[in-house]
This record gives structure tokens, sequence and C-alpha cells, in this order.
């Protein structure tokens, strides 16, 4: 490798784009993998279409995986890529406008034919020696198709698979430009095709192609190393939210030593978690792929009656079907945990798209004064210990509780801190099993919370259900007084839990006049951000909100030590609206809608906006 | 829990102290009582049985029940029902709906119940209305009918429960009238001995709305010519003085006479397993034939619950649950 010039970086954006069909994912994923194992901080961005398999070479068929690392703390898998790697026209032609000028461009020449650069809608030929298209980048044209299948010539296989290959060839390209080891991704490919040797020893060919093409011809003039980062002592691993959450409810199970039923119906992008729990049933988990959203949630609430842990999880279209349900939950005052991953709405929408639109329904989608508790993680990993506050919260106050999560949580990937799960604190719950004064609507007098009992114990048989019922006995009732009364004390539950949730901490210069306020994934950027912006000299702080009702207590006197609010969501202003009418505060406000998560750089623009202003007052 | 039998009980010991607030005259009274005294026979305590509810006028039972009860929403309990049979598979679970509960808006989850065939038992009080919002037809409504929501004359052909049961997979068809009390109680007893998903289709008057709704085949001075008592091993005879049999004919049963007490041997000996019997038995359609009463189908076939646990059981063998061996799986490093 000697007569190569070699360089250090300290961040590093990648995109790998290309056909659905070109094993995209899975090249980003192995990707990764290697950041990991070479001690990098990073984060991944997976980005599809809701189609499986569009039309090939067409731009809506286009898949694409960033992944941002770093030889620092980074939060988000990065704005705008420094490399690109095109497997074919459609790929460049969705993805060019957002790369680095200056960025290095990899593409498969092979597939810029005619018919595909007419299917991507180029006039002519970027890769032409006189086009400009690609003039203020640093483009290598490597023939990815030909040298795939000349490495495998003497295989004895069929051409198509064949070409499968060379999404390994192209990562041997890309894991040599970053100095990579290739074992991980050869011992995954060892363990994933363990019963096909011949395409194992196929796709490790092209892989090692790839990068010995690098070693001994001169195509790219540099490689590049991104030294470790500083990360705390500790035993890592490659986490996703899917994962995170579900790992999550396994340990909130283990730490309540209740069975988890999780009952769900197939919907982008929530299958995930189904996909994953339905696999690991040895710890107890009874999981039922049901025959639709209402059966999912009903079901789930029947095993909360019942004595186990109901959980449920879908997206916004899904969750709207359960409404009815989870105003039955509340009503009867029940432990449930339903998940909402939000997708790009309304409707069907961008199925495979984030978003945080709802907000709005999770606090106030539900007919008359219906409270339930809501929390959302802020990064993948912290679905893991969203999870188990919400099992702990729900069985506590006896309640539903809803995490709104995000598509693009489910999907992005970070390095993970292994915890140790006797660190983790046992999660306290004690069914009724006394008849002596049992009342089924007698609530604790701290959390308000009615006892739980485990349906077939003797003595305490009763009946709930959605009618208003008395409260302490039970019985059925239309007392005027007695609904005023009930509707108060259920929502004084919920606002009850406000004792039992950490205080906000802000992050950034604690004495700046400027204050962002954000939930969910944007955490990542809005930190980011920050520390650009703080690094820069200018005072900056930031929330994120993880519990979103009952709001932190601290929230407000936060707010009004500000000079300025900024409130930043992946919606039109729901939380906005939320904190302006609760705190009676004036708020500016960024929301972004695109389906992506929001940039470092449109927050930076925000945020010297803002500053602006407050300079001009 | 302990399923042994080990007290005598009584209807009354499966009471609750409320007092039922259904019309006077209404037939859920009789299938209240019969509810109660299936229980007693079954002979397990009352904190052993759950019944799960929808919405209308039928679903207000549990509330009339000692045992545990759980009045859900409309078109829901069967789901309710399942996740509660999964988390607590020794409780014997009841599930209480009407014609518009289960056939209308519930209608997927009666399709889906049969083909997991969780063990549960499901009465369906079929009046042919919806009595609690005040006389809308219903989708076992029968043809022509003169309601509120039609005043021209109902357009829609009726449902056929026990046919869409049968349709669906049911392991255990069940039909009778809430006139005959004795013979309910003694479906609903044969309805929990089955283990797996039981549908028991009740015919059940609404006095208010749809008043002698089922006089063709229930009212005494004509119903033994006009329904016709199902019994597994027994010859298909009925009429005032058992005088008619039925005989297999072209794809359908014909009815023939036959002097009372002598039952020529091509008489049909129904077998409550015979898929081709069953069929034609749910199909006979009044005032064609007899309206079929008693045990329809029974076949046994796994259970949902049982299916699940011993996936379970299966995992926990092949992979030892260790949660923290789980979330360090797959590529880790040391960060020192």
């Amino acid at each position: 490798m000697g007569i190569h010039k070699e360089d250090i970086l300290e961040t590093v954006t990648v995109k790998f784009a290309g056909d659905s069909g070109d094993g995209i994912q899975l090249t980003g994923d192995q990707f990764g993998n290697t950041t990991a194992v070479v001690g990098n901080d990073f984060a991944t961005f997976p980005d599809f279409p809701s189609e499986i398999r569009a039309p090939q070479g067409t731009t809506y068929g286009v898949s694409s995986y960033q992944i941002q690392f770093a030889s620092k703390d980074i939060y988000t898998p990065g704005d705008t890529p420094d490399v690109l790697v095109c497997f074919n026209p459609a790929a460049l032609k969705v993805n060019l406008s957002t790369v680095n000028k200056g960025g290095i461009i990899v593409v498969n020449e092979d597939e810029f034919t005619d018919k595909n650069l007419k299917k991507a809608g180029f006039d002519s030929n970027p890769l032409d020696l006189n086009d400009r298209t690609l003039a203020d980048f640093r483009v290598h044209k490597i023939p990815i198709t030909k040298l795939t299948v000349e490495a495998l010539d003497d295989f004895d296989m069929g051409h198509k698979d064949k070409l499968r290959c060379k999404n390994f060839l192209a990562l041997g390209i890309v894991a040599w430009l970053f100095s990579r080891p290739l074992e991980p991704i050869e011992s995954f490919l060892k363990s994933k095709f363990s019963k096909k040797p011949m395409i194992l020893e196929a796709n490790v060919k092209a892989l090692h192609t790839g990068f010995n093409i690098c070693d001994t011809m001169e195509i790219f003039p540099v490689m590049y190393t991104v030294p470790p980062a500083k990360l705390e002592p500790g035993t890592y691993r490659n986490i996703n939210g899917a994962l995170a959450t579900a790992y999550g409810l396994l340990a909130a199970s283990e730490k309540i030593d209740l069975p988890i039923v999780y009952s769900g119906y197939p919907i982008t992008p929530a299958s995930e978690i189904l996909h994953v729990l339905a696999a690991l049933k040895q710890f107890n988990v009874y999981t039922i792929q049901t025959e639709d959203e209402i059966a999912a949630i009903t079901m789930a609430l029947g095993a909360a009656y019942g004595g186990s842990l109901g959980i449920t999880g879908s997206s916004g279209p899904g969750l709207a079907l359960k409404i009815e349900a989870l105003n039955l939950a509340v009503m009867t005052e029940l432990p449930l945990v339903v998940f909402d991953y939000m997708r790009s709405g309304i409707s069907t929408g961008m199925p495979t798209k984030t978003e945080q639109g709802d907000l709005g329904m999770a606090l106030f989608g539900r007919p008359s004064d219906s409270h339930v508790i809501v929390l959302a993680p802020s990064t993948a990993a912290d679905c893991f210990w969203i999870s188990i506050e919400a099992v702990r919260l729900a069985t506590k106050y006896m309640t539903p509780v809803v995490v709104l999560s995000e598509g693009f949580l489910i999907s992005s990937s970070e390095p993970w801190k292994i915890p140790n799960l006797k660190e983790i604190p046992k999660i306290k719950t004690s069914f009724r099993t006394n008849p002596k004064g049992y009342l089924p609507y007698k609530r604790n007098k701290e959390t308000l919370a009615r006892d739980w009992v485990r349906i077939g114990t003797k003595g305490l048989e009763h009946t709930i259900g959605g009618l208003e019922k008395t409260n302490e006995t039970g019985d059925v009732t239309q007392d005027p007084d007695n609904h005023d009364l009930m509707t108060r004390l259920r929502a004084e539950k919920v606002q009850r839990v406000v004792n039992d949730i950490p205080d906000l901490e802000i992050i950034g210069d604690k004495n700046a006049d400027l204050l962002l306020v954000g939930w969910g994934s944007t955490l990542g950027s809005m930190r980011a951000a920050i520390e650009a912006v703080n690094g820069a000299g200018k005072k900056v702080a930031m929330i994120n909100i993880r519990y979103l009702n009952p709001l932190p207590r601290n929230l407000g006197n936060i707010l009004r030590k500000f000079k300025k609010v900024g409130v930043v969501e992946l919606n039109l202003g729901q939380l906005n609206t939320i904190i302006r009418s609760k705190f009676l505060i004036d708020t500016s406000f960024l929301g972004r809608v695109t389906g992506q998560p929001i940039y470092v750089s449109e927050l930076t623009n925000f945020i010297n906006r803002e500053l602006e202003s407050l300079k001009e007052h | 829990m302990s399923t042994t039998k080990q007290t005598e009980y009584k209807a009354d010991d499966f009471k609750s102290d409320a007092e039922p607030r259904w019309c006077p005259g209404c037939e859920d009274y009789a299938i209240l009582k019969a509810v109660q005294m299936a229980m007693a026979q079954i002979g397990r305590p009352k904190n052993e049985h759950a019944v799960v509810s929808g919405i209308g006028c039928s679903s207000r039972l549990p509330y009339y029940m000692g045992t545990y009860g759980f009045h859900t929403i409309h078109g829901r309990p069967i789901p309710v029902a399942t996740g509660l049979k999964i988390s607590n598979p020794e409780l014997a679970v009841w599930v209480v709906t009407g014609d518009g509960d289960a056939i209308s808006i519930g209608g997927n989850h009666f399709v889906h119940a049969f083909r997991r065939n969780v063990d549960m038992n499901i009465l369906l009080f079929d009046n042919r209305i919806y009595g609690l919002t005040k006389g809308q037809y219903s989708p076992t409504s029968q043809k022509g009918m003169i309601n509120k929501t039609a005043p021209y004359g109902t357009i829609e052909e009726p449902s056929d429960p026990v046919g869409l049961a049968l349709e669906c997979g049911a392991s255990f068809i069940a039909q009778i009238s809430a006139s005959y009390v004795k013979e309910l109680v003694d479906l609903l007893v044969q309805a929990y001995n089955h283990k797996g998903t039981s549908f028991l289709h009740i015919y059940q008057n609404c006095y208010i709305y749809n008043d002698n709704a089922f006089d063709d085949f229930t009212e005494r001075s004509i119903r033994d010519d006009n329904n016709i008592k199902i019994e597994h091993g027994k010859p298909l005879v009925f009429g005032k003085n058992l005088d008619k049999g039925l005989v297999v004919g072209y794809g359908k049963f014909d009815i023939v006479d036959i002097e009372p007490g002598n039952v020529p041997d091509n008489i049909v000996v129904y077998d409550e397993t015979d898929s081709v019997l069953i069929r034609m038995v749910t199909d006979m359609k009044f005032p064609e034939y007899p309206v079929p009463m008693g045990v329809l189908k029974k076949t046994l076939r796994p259970t949902f619950e049982d299916s699940l646990e011993s996936q379970i059981e299966l995992a926990k063998s092949k992979f030892p649950p260790d949660l923290q061996k789980l979330l360090s799986s797959g590529e880790t490093w040391e960060v020192k």
C-alpha cells in the first residue's frame, strides 16, 4: 500500500445509492459494521422507497444508505455526503445535488448505457469527457459489473447470480478507500451463506477483487483513515431502533417478571418490531400477527386485563384505527403500551419516510377528555430505555402509554455501549390478591392507580368496561357529578406522573439567549448544530423532551429563562402550539416535512437568523 | 389455579348483585339464566370464568354475572378474549356478542377467530335487529323486513352466521333457540367442554323491535314440525309425532314421511365430524327444511394458545433464554 498517499480525516459521510434490488442496504450495513470495528463513532440513515422492487433503473426505485463516521462524538448520519457510491445513473440523478462540492463520486460505469441514462432522465452521459455535470467532483469511473463478472469467470454459477455479487465488489472498493479490514465482512458472509458455499466464495472473491484493484491500480490517489473515536470505555455493539425497542421490552419483561403479549398487524415501518420479537419467543414473548389493527390493540388489551404485558405497535394510519380501543384502555385503566413509528403522512403518505406528525393524535386524538402518557425516544439506542420506561409507567399508573417513535429511528443505527442488565432496577408491580375491601376503582393515594388484578384470582371477581363507573365501587352509573369526578381523576392520574420523571437537562450554553426545543430524533441534528455554533463563539442552548405528556416539571422555568425560544420539529408546529398555549410565551419555529431527518445546516441557519433577530431588539 | 370439581354449585352462585336492565320479556334473561345454570353444571368456581362482551343489548350480560367480566367496545370482544386466553390459558373464556356486533362491525374478528381456534366459547345472540340503538336492520334481518332504516323494506340478503362460521373453519358449531332453555344449557356445557373455539348461534327474540321473529320454528304449537334436533349418532327425524325423516338426495337432504317409532335404515344417522353431512345440515334453510338445532359440527384440532406455547417451549429448548447474551450478540468491540 506504500505507493498510496494516506490521509487522516476527522469526519466523513459516505452514501451508497442504487436500485432497490442492488443490495444497497446490505452493503451499507456491512460498511457500518467495519466502521464499528475500527472504533469510529457513527450514525446511519437507510433510506428506501416503499416499492419493494420498483422498475430497474428508475429514479423512484433508488435506495440509499448514508453513514457518517468520525473520530469524535457525532449525532447524525451527516447532512450531505463527501463520498457517493452510485450503482446506476438513476442513483446519480437523485443524489448528485446533495454531494459536497469537491467530494468523491464512485460510479459503476457499466450501468451508464443509453437506455439507463434515458430512464434516469439524463439528456447526455455525465461521464463523457466534455460533459460538465460532474465538473465539481472527483469522479472515479469503475467498471464494477464487468470486473465482477470477470473475477467470477471460473465460478460455476449463472450470470445473474454473478451480477448479484457486484455490491460486495463495490464494498471492497470503499473498504480500501477508508483503510478497513475485510474480516468482519467475511465473517458476516460466512454466517449468512453458510449453506451456500458457492455464493459465499463468490461474494468473498468480489469483495477482495474490489479491495485489490484499488491497491494495485491507482484508482484513488489517497487512502483515508478515520482514527477511533474516544467513547466511554466498555463493550460496544451496533444497534438500530428496532432491535433496541425489542430488547428494551425483553429487559422490561425480565425486570417486572411478566410475559409479553405483543400483537401487531403488518405496517411499514412498525412490522420490524413484530419480526424481531417473533423470533425471540424463548423470552416468554407471545407474538400474534392479527387480522387488523383493531384486533392488534384489543388482543394486547385483553392480555393486559389478564395480567400480562400487553403491547402493540403500529404507524400513523394504524394508530388511527386503534383509537377507540385506546380509549377503552383509558376508561378501564389498564396498562397498555402502544408504539407509533411515525411515518410521513397524511393517509398512506410516504410509508418508508420519517416524520413527527402524530404528536397531536397521541395527545388529543381521542373522543372526550382522554389522557395518556406520551414518550418519545431520541436516538436508536434510547429506544431501549424508552421501552423499559413505558412498561414501568403503564403498570405503575395503570394507564396506556403511547411511545412516539420514528421511522428514522427504527432503521438508523449507532454504536451502543451494551448495558449490564444487573444495573437496571427491577420494575415493581403487585397484583391485588386480598379480597378484603377490594373495590375495582379504589385508587392508590399517591399514584391514583387502581389495583391490577390477575384475572382468575379468587374473591376479586368484577366486571369492567367502557361504560362510566362509580368511583371506587366500579358500578355502572350515569350520575353527573360522578362522571365529572372520574374525568378529572383520570386526567389527574396522568398528570401525577410528573412527580416520577426526571427534570429536563439543558444542553449547550446555559447562559445563552436562545433556547432550541425539540423532541425525538431531532436531538442528533440539534446537538451537532449547537456544538457547531457554540464552537464558533455563539451562545445557544437546547433541550430534547422525551416525556411529552405530562411535560417535565421544570420545562416552564427553562423556557422563561431564555430571551428567545425556537421550537424544531418534523411537522408544522405541533409541539410549538402546545408550548405557546401552555406557557403563554412567544416562540419561533423551524419545521421540516420532507420525510428526511433535519439537516444540521438548516439548524445552524435557523440559529443564526434567530441570533440576528435578537440583536435587532 | 384449581380446576377440580369439589363443590356443588347453583346457578345463583354465578349471579352478580346488579339487577338486569333488559326490557321485560326479553329472551336475554333466559340466556343469562342458562349461562349461570351451565356454569353450575360445569362445576368450576366463578373466579375461573371470564365473560367478555362487545356492545349491544346482549353485551350487557357480563354485568349480571358474578364471574370476571369485560364489557368492551363494539365488535371487539373476540380479540379481547383472545388476548385474555393467551395470557391466562387456565381461564374459561366466554364471548357474548350479537348479530350486529359479531357479523357486522366485528365481522373481521369473527372470520379470523375460527382460523385460530383459541379455546373459548362464542355465544351469538341473534335477534335479527339492532335493539340498543332502537330498531335498525341488522346483517341477519330478513329481506323485506320493515324497520327504521328500511321503511320500504330491507333490500339486502341476510347473512348466515352458521354458514359463515363453517366456511371459516369453526371446529364446533351449535345452534339453538333461547326458548329451549334445557337444550341451551346442555349446548353451553358442550361448548365449554370442546377444546377450541366453540360457536353457539342462539335465536333470541327481541320483544320490542322484532317480536315473534322466530315463531315459525319456536312457537310451541308448531315448533316440532319446523325444527329438527341434531344429535351425533342419532337419526335425523322430526315432527310432532316424529313422523318425518331426512334421507340423502341429490346433493341435499330429502324429507320423507316415516312411521312414528319405526326409523327406516335409509334415514341419515348424524355424524358431527362428517364434513358432507355438516355441510348438508347447515345448508338446510327454513321453510324448505326444518331449522337444525343442536351440535352441527365438532372436530378437534390444536388450539392457537397451545401451538403458541409449544413454539415458545421449542424456542427455549433450542435457544436457552439469556438476555445479557442476546444484548451482546453480533459484532462487538471493546473501548478502553
